[in-house]
Parts: structure tokens; sequence; C-alpha cells
């Protein structure tokens, strides 16, 4: 195969007729791939005044133009009217998606319609079926992922099984899509994305090839870029002990989030330090496909299923944010608890991170006595996992109506149960930091309202002046940069070696000489477009709230400074409508 | 002679970077299936990951069955591969015992380890060697 430097080439299937096209998208300058890539699509094919569970609606999964050709160049992001918004979103994954994309031929797929009958896309650089699979409704993740490599078997360890579980068939609000058994399309709800299409899973076999470009350029910058990333040792803390390394650090800080946000320290992190799971439970590492970091932890759950000696195992990836959201935030102190939650939540297919900050909520609830067991079925209590695993399984299942409340999200069903000021909800549930002002700003705000849209969360920790200039032109500025990584669909773990300029000669050297020359123009254009289809599909900048709770917080600068959070937020909104010219 | 032995592949982490290696500065392709070794899990990711890569057979089985010598017995164990005499008749990829030929279908050739030792310094978990054969295997 060959690929043209001009044109993205994008695989339109229409569920309805059951048929595909090749698509030529031009102007590969300006959309570079990836989230650019996605946002053009979106605008061409999405209806704006139609909900997100509107079948017209596109699901999208672009790669970059550098997949493939780099070290880290591993993820794919999938773009979606969010079933918990309603508004234009994206997720973000690794595993093997992105190599099986690049190699089947394609830089993105683009699913519209809906199924009749439950189905799964299998994908190949010389085949594109739609198999009916109903025998698989119901079925958890792990069952499905089973199933589905019956497909391209041929292809085996060159492609890539994502399905959703029963939280994406159900319409959860914040479902997954899950990516190879340990990644994740996690949040804003790309699962129920997919299920609204009657879509339970999609195979990707990546059994293409391509010609390189000439001469000796690329091999050189490869070269050049694999010592930069594994032999200069900053990788290495994402190998060892992983994220989980920053679970100590921030409670030391006063910035870990306990018991639904009710206090930021404890002396329990031990019990689920980073450290503890290595020591305690770390089976291996594991690496996207085309990462030489490896930062994908394993722990080994062994659990005694019957009164003898009876045990069964069970792999069960782990980082900080899934320990923070069932763990910390749980209030549970013990890190195979942790792992017996997170495995329930993968096999649901729901958000672990959302999942587990909206259980927190739910207790907090009941300790106030907002809500008792008549809604909550079991007893949901801090620091007590078992509850919280039936818990679980009622969100996926919308067990009765509270349930059914939590499952659009806490900020849902408070509005139905009261305790709105408790519940840690920034555009979605929060993520694991209470570092401050601008990252609570910095989330509620945020495109994807995500702690990677920025690194709000480190401008807190660098600065200890309250400084509302600096902190905006830092979030801007860093979201600029995030934007060109998310293009290409690089890894963010990898932003120190891919600056701009060192993007623009891997690129040339890949022969795409015409993206590089337009970067900035490019970035320019796609941070706007981003935030207009952000507006367009419903987000009111001046609705944004950030909730009690977080006025409360006390970190390790003190009390939250509420005049310096609203100074933060107003001029943040103003950059945002100034970027996307709301309304105009 | 040396040839490449998958011999630490319990510590792969299955970032498939010596396969891509492998496509690109031996074969010229950006690929992972064009590739003298090639990572698979075992069912899944849960299993932990094998390699595909030439043993280097001698006899070699391929050889043995190419009708015009496009791949010839190495000494020491597995083949010289010319791919311009290759008439893509694709009986190397069927003989071969531990399917480590890969038969591109686009471009109708096979492709498969050459014993170079060039992925090897790609590898980040030291799974993969070039080693010398032993002489007792050897005549
Ligand atoms: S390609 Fe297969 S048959 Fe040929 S030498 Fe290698 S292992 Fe033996
Ligand atoms: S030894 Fe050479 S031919 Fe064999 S897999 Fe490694 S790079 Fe490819
Ligand atoms: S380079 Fe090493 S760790 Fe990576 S897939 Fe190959 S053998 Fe495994």
């Amino acid at each position: 195969m060959k690929m043209d430097p001009n044109f993205s080439r994008v695989l339109h299937v229409d569920l309805n007729t059951g048929k595909s096209k090749a698509l030529q998208i031009e102007d590969r300058h300006m959309h570079i791939g990836g989230s650019g890539l996605a946002a053009v699509l979106y605008d061409r094919y999405g209806i704006d005044d139609a909900p997100a569970d509107d079948p017209r609606q596109p699901l999208i999964f672009a790669i970059g133009p550098l997949t493939g050709f780099y070290p880290l160049m591993s993820k794919v992001v999938c773009g979606f009217r969010s079933p918990y918004t309603d508004e234009w979103s994206e997720s973000h994954a690794g595993g093997r998606l992105a190599l099986s994309i690049r190699f089947a031929g394609y830089d993105a797929l683009m699913i519209t319609g809906k199924a009749e009958k439950l189905s799964a896309l299998v994908v190949g650089s010389r085949s594109c079926e739609i198999e009916n699979v109903t025998y698989l409704r119901g079925k958890d993740v792990f069952a499905t992922g089973k199933f589905l490599r019956r497909f391209g078997k041929k292809n085996a360890g060159h492609r890539s099984a994502i399905r959703i579980g029963q939280a994406g068939e159900r319409g959860v609000a914040y479902a997954c899509i899950n990516v190879d058994s340990f990644r994740h399309f996690g949040r804003m709800g790309s699962g129920a994305a997919m299920g609204f299409k009657n879509l339970k899973g999609i195979v990707v076999s990546g059994d293409g090839s391509f010609d390189l470009p000439e001469g000796k350029a690329y091999a050189e910058m490869m070269k050049d870029i694999y010592k930069d990333i594994t032999e200069t040792g900053k990788m290495k803390k994402y190998h060892d002990l992983g994220t989980p390394q920053n679970l100590i650090p921030l409670n030391e800080l006063q910035a870990l989030p306990w018991n639904n946000l009710q206090k930021t320290q404890d002396e329990g992190v031990e019990g689920i330090s980073g450290e503890t799971f290595a020591e305690q439970l770390l089976l291996r590492q594991a690496a996207c496909a085309g990462c030489p970091v490896g930062c994908i932890h394993i722990g080994l759950l062994r659990q005694q299923f019957a009164s003898e000696h009876e045990f069964l195992y069970k792999q069960v990836s782990y980082d900080y944010e899934p320990i923070f959201a069932q763990g910390s935030m749980l209030g549970i102190t013990n890190a195979a608890d942790v792992l017996a939650l997170l495995d329930e939540t993968e096999k649901l297919g729901l958000d672990c991170m959302s999942a587990g900050v909206a259980l927190a909520w739910a207790a907090e609830a009941t300790e106030k006595g907002y809500i008792s067991q008549e809604e909550t079925i079991v007893e949901l209590k801090f620091g007590e996992m078992k509850g919280f695993l039936e818990g679980l399984k009622f969100i996926a299942s919308g067990e009765n109506a509270f349930y059914q409340a939590l499952s659009r999200g806490s900020m849902a069903a408070a509005k139905l149960y009261g305790g709105e000021d408790f519940a840690c909800v920034l555009g979605q549930e929060m993520a694991g930091y209470a570092t401050g002002e601008v990252f609570f700003v910095a989330s509620a705000y945020g495109f994807r309202h995500s702690h990677l849209d920025t690194g709000g969360y480190a401008f807190d920790q660098n600065n200890t002046e309250k400084n509302a200039d600096k902190a905006i032109e830092f979030m801007l500025e860093d979201e600029r940069g995030r934007i060109y990584i998310n293009c290409m669909m690089g890894c963010l773990f990898a932003r120190g070696t891919y600056g701009p300029e060192k993007l623009k000669e891997a690129l040339t050297a890949a022969g795409f000489q015409n993206i590089a020359d337009n970067l900035e123009e490019a970035g320019k254009y796609i941070q706007k477009l981003r935030w207009q289809l952000k507006c367009r599909t419903g987000f009111d900048v001046d609705a944004v709230k950030i909730p009690k709770r977080f006025t409360e917080v006390v970190t390790w600068k003190g009390e939250i400074d509420t005049g310096y959070m609203d100074e933060v937020a107003q001029r943040y909104a103003s950059a945002i409508k100034e970027m996307a010219k709301c309304g105009e | 002679m040396k040839r490449l032995e998958a011999v630490r592949m319990e510590q792969c982490i299955g970032c498939h970077s010596c396969s891509l290696a492998c496509a690109r500065l031996v074969h010229k392709k950006l690929s992972w299936n064009t590739a003298g070794i090639r990572i698979s899990s075992a069912g899944g990711l849960t299993t932990g990951f094998e390699a595909q890569v030439c043993v280097a057979c001698d006899p070699a089985p391929c050889a043995e069955v190419c009708p015009t010598d496009a791949l010839k017995q190495r000494k020491g164990g597995g083949v010289i591969v010319k791919h311009d005499k290759c008439i893509k008749c694709g009986k190397c990829a069927e003989a071969c015992p531990v399917d480590a030929i890969y038969y591109e279908p686009e471009s109708d050739l096979p492709y498969l380890c050459i014993h170079c030792g060039r992925c090897v310094p790609f590898c980040p978990h030291n799974c993969i060697e070039l080693r010398e054969i032993p002489t007792y295997e050897e005549e």
C-alpha cells in the first residue's frame, strides 16, 4: 500500500445499509489526523441538533499521520456525541488498535447508522464485514473478547478487538469501550455511543504493509527518537511503578481525594500505594503496540471461591486514576479490594473513574441521610468493598429508579435525591487531583473535562502565587501543545520528546512535509474547530458550575481561595468564547 | 554462524518494536507483518507473548520445496532469500513447520528472518539475541 500525504483515508461504514465506502478526506495539512480529523469528520457528517443517541450520529476512531512510524505514536481518538453531556467529545486509548487501523490501511473508521441486529464490525486491509452477533447480547467484556477473537484469527497478534459490555448495551452515560482487555476509551460514555448503534464490537486486522518513504532520513530519525525514549531513562518511571507512583506524593501533598473528597489525606494510602501494588500484586507489564515503554501494569487478583482451598485468579490492569476512583475515593485501603472492584467494572464495561466517583457520592448521600438502603439495595459504606461491588452491577443493570438515575451521573441523581453540593462533578465525575483552583477550573471547563486537556494540576503544584493571568496563559499554551500531540495521536507521556520542532522533523522524514510546514496554522484551526463543535452541540460556557464541595477542599496550600477560582473561571470562560467565537 | 533466538519471551511486553525494526531496516516496509519476527499473544493479551521466527533448520524444509532457489540452504541453518528468483508459488510458507514465513499477498512474496540481528537493539526487554550456533548442531 502507499500513503498519500494530502488525504486521509477513512472507512465509512453505514450500519443501516450494511455498506461501506473508503473516503478520501482532502486538506490533510489542515486537519492533520487524530483529534483534528475526527473534528472535521463530525463537522461534515454529524447532526448538531439531533441528540447523542440518534443513529445518524457518527462514531469515529482516528489515528495520526505518524502512527506506526515512530515509538509512542500508539493512541487512537474516539470522537462521538457524548451520552453524558450530549456534546461533541473525545476519548483516547492505546492497546493494539492504533497499529491495527494503520496497517488495515486507514486513518480513521467512521460508523453511522444503527444495525438491525446486534453486530460486530470486522475490518482488515482487504476485508470489511458486518457480522450478526446476537448471541453476545448481555455478554460481559471478557466473554465478548473471547468470541470476537474468532474473527481475523489468521492475523492473531496483529489485530485489535474493541467491545462493550452490559453498560454500553444499556446506554449507561459513562459506559466505556474496552480495547484489547486492558485499555479503554474510558470517559464521556463512548460505550453507550457504540451501544446506540447496536454495535457490540469491532475487530481490526492490521494485515497490510506500506512502502517506506524514499531515502535514509526516516530510518535515521526513527533511530534517534527511539534512542531518546529508551536510553535517557526519562520513561523509566512509567514502566517501573507506573502512574500509581503518584499516590503517596499526592497524599503527602494533601491532594488525593478520599471518601468523596471529604478529605485529601489519609494514612491508609500505604495499603493502595504504587509500591504496595508492585510488591504484592504486580504480575507483569505490557505495552501498547509500537511503544517500547510498557506502562500497562497488570495485577494478579486471587480469589477464594469456595470454603476449601479453591482459588481462581484474574489479571486486572491498574493505574493511578482507577486506584483513586475505586480506592481512596471510596475509602478503600486494601489493594486487592481495589482490584476486585476494577475487575467487576471491567467486566460490565463501565468507566472506572466515573463509576467510582458516582458510588462515592452515593456513600456520602447515604451517610447524610439523603438516600437509604431502599434506594441503594445494598449498604454503600466507605471502606467496604462488597457493597460497592454490588453497586457497580446495579448501575450497569439499571436495577431500580435510583441506579437508573446514577447511571446518568452523580449530579443527575443528586438533582432527584438531593446532595448536589457534594457531587464531585467537573463536567463529568472528577479526576484524582485535589490540587486546587486551576485544576478544578480546567476540568470543569476543559474540552473533554479531563485532567488531560491541560496540566492544570501541574500548574497548581508548581505555583504558589495566585496569578490568574499566568494561569490562563498556561492553560491556553498547554492546550495548544497537547493538540499537536492529540492530532498525531502520540501518547502524552512522550510530549517531552515530541515538541513542535521535533514533530516537524519527524513529519518531514516520514513524508509529510506538507503537514510540517503548516503545523502552527493547523493547530489554531483545529483548536477553534473543536471548541466550535462543542459549543454548537450544546456546551454553554456561562452555565458551568463548580459544586460547593470543591470550595471546601483543604490542600497543602490551605483552603481553596474562591475569589481566585472565580477569577480564573471567568477568564477561562471568555478565552474559550474567544477561541470558539461561540454565537458567531 | 549465528542465528536469532527468541530466548526470553517471558520478559516480552508485546511492543512489536522488533517486528517494526525488521520490516523497516531489512525489508524496507512500514509493517508488522512483513517482518522476520512477529509477536502474538497466545490467547488474548492475558496469556503473555510468543514470537514467530525462523528456527534455522538444517536441512531447511522451505528451501527443499522451493523450485527456483529463491530460498537456499544457509550454512549452519536457515535460508538465504532472493526475492528476484521467487516465482510466487507459496510452497515455502506451507512447508515451514513453525509458521515462520509470512507470505505477503499484495507483493506475493515470502518474508522471513535472515538472522542478521538488526532487530536485537530495538528490544527494550532483552528478549531476543543473535547467538552463535553451537558446533554440535553444525555438521
Ligand atoms: S523458514 Fe521455517 S522451514 Fe525455513 S529454515 Fe526457517 S524455520 Fe525452517
Ligand atoms: S534477525 Fe534480522 S531478519 Fe531476523 S527478525 Fe531480526 S532483523 Fe529481521
Ligand atoms: S521488541 Fe522485545 S519486548 Fe518488544 S515485542 Fe519484540 S521481543 Fe517483545
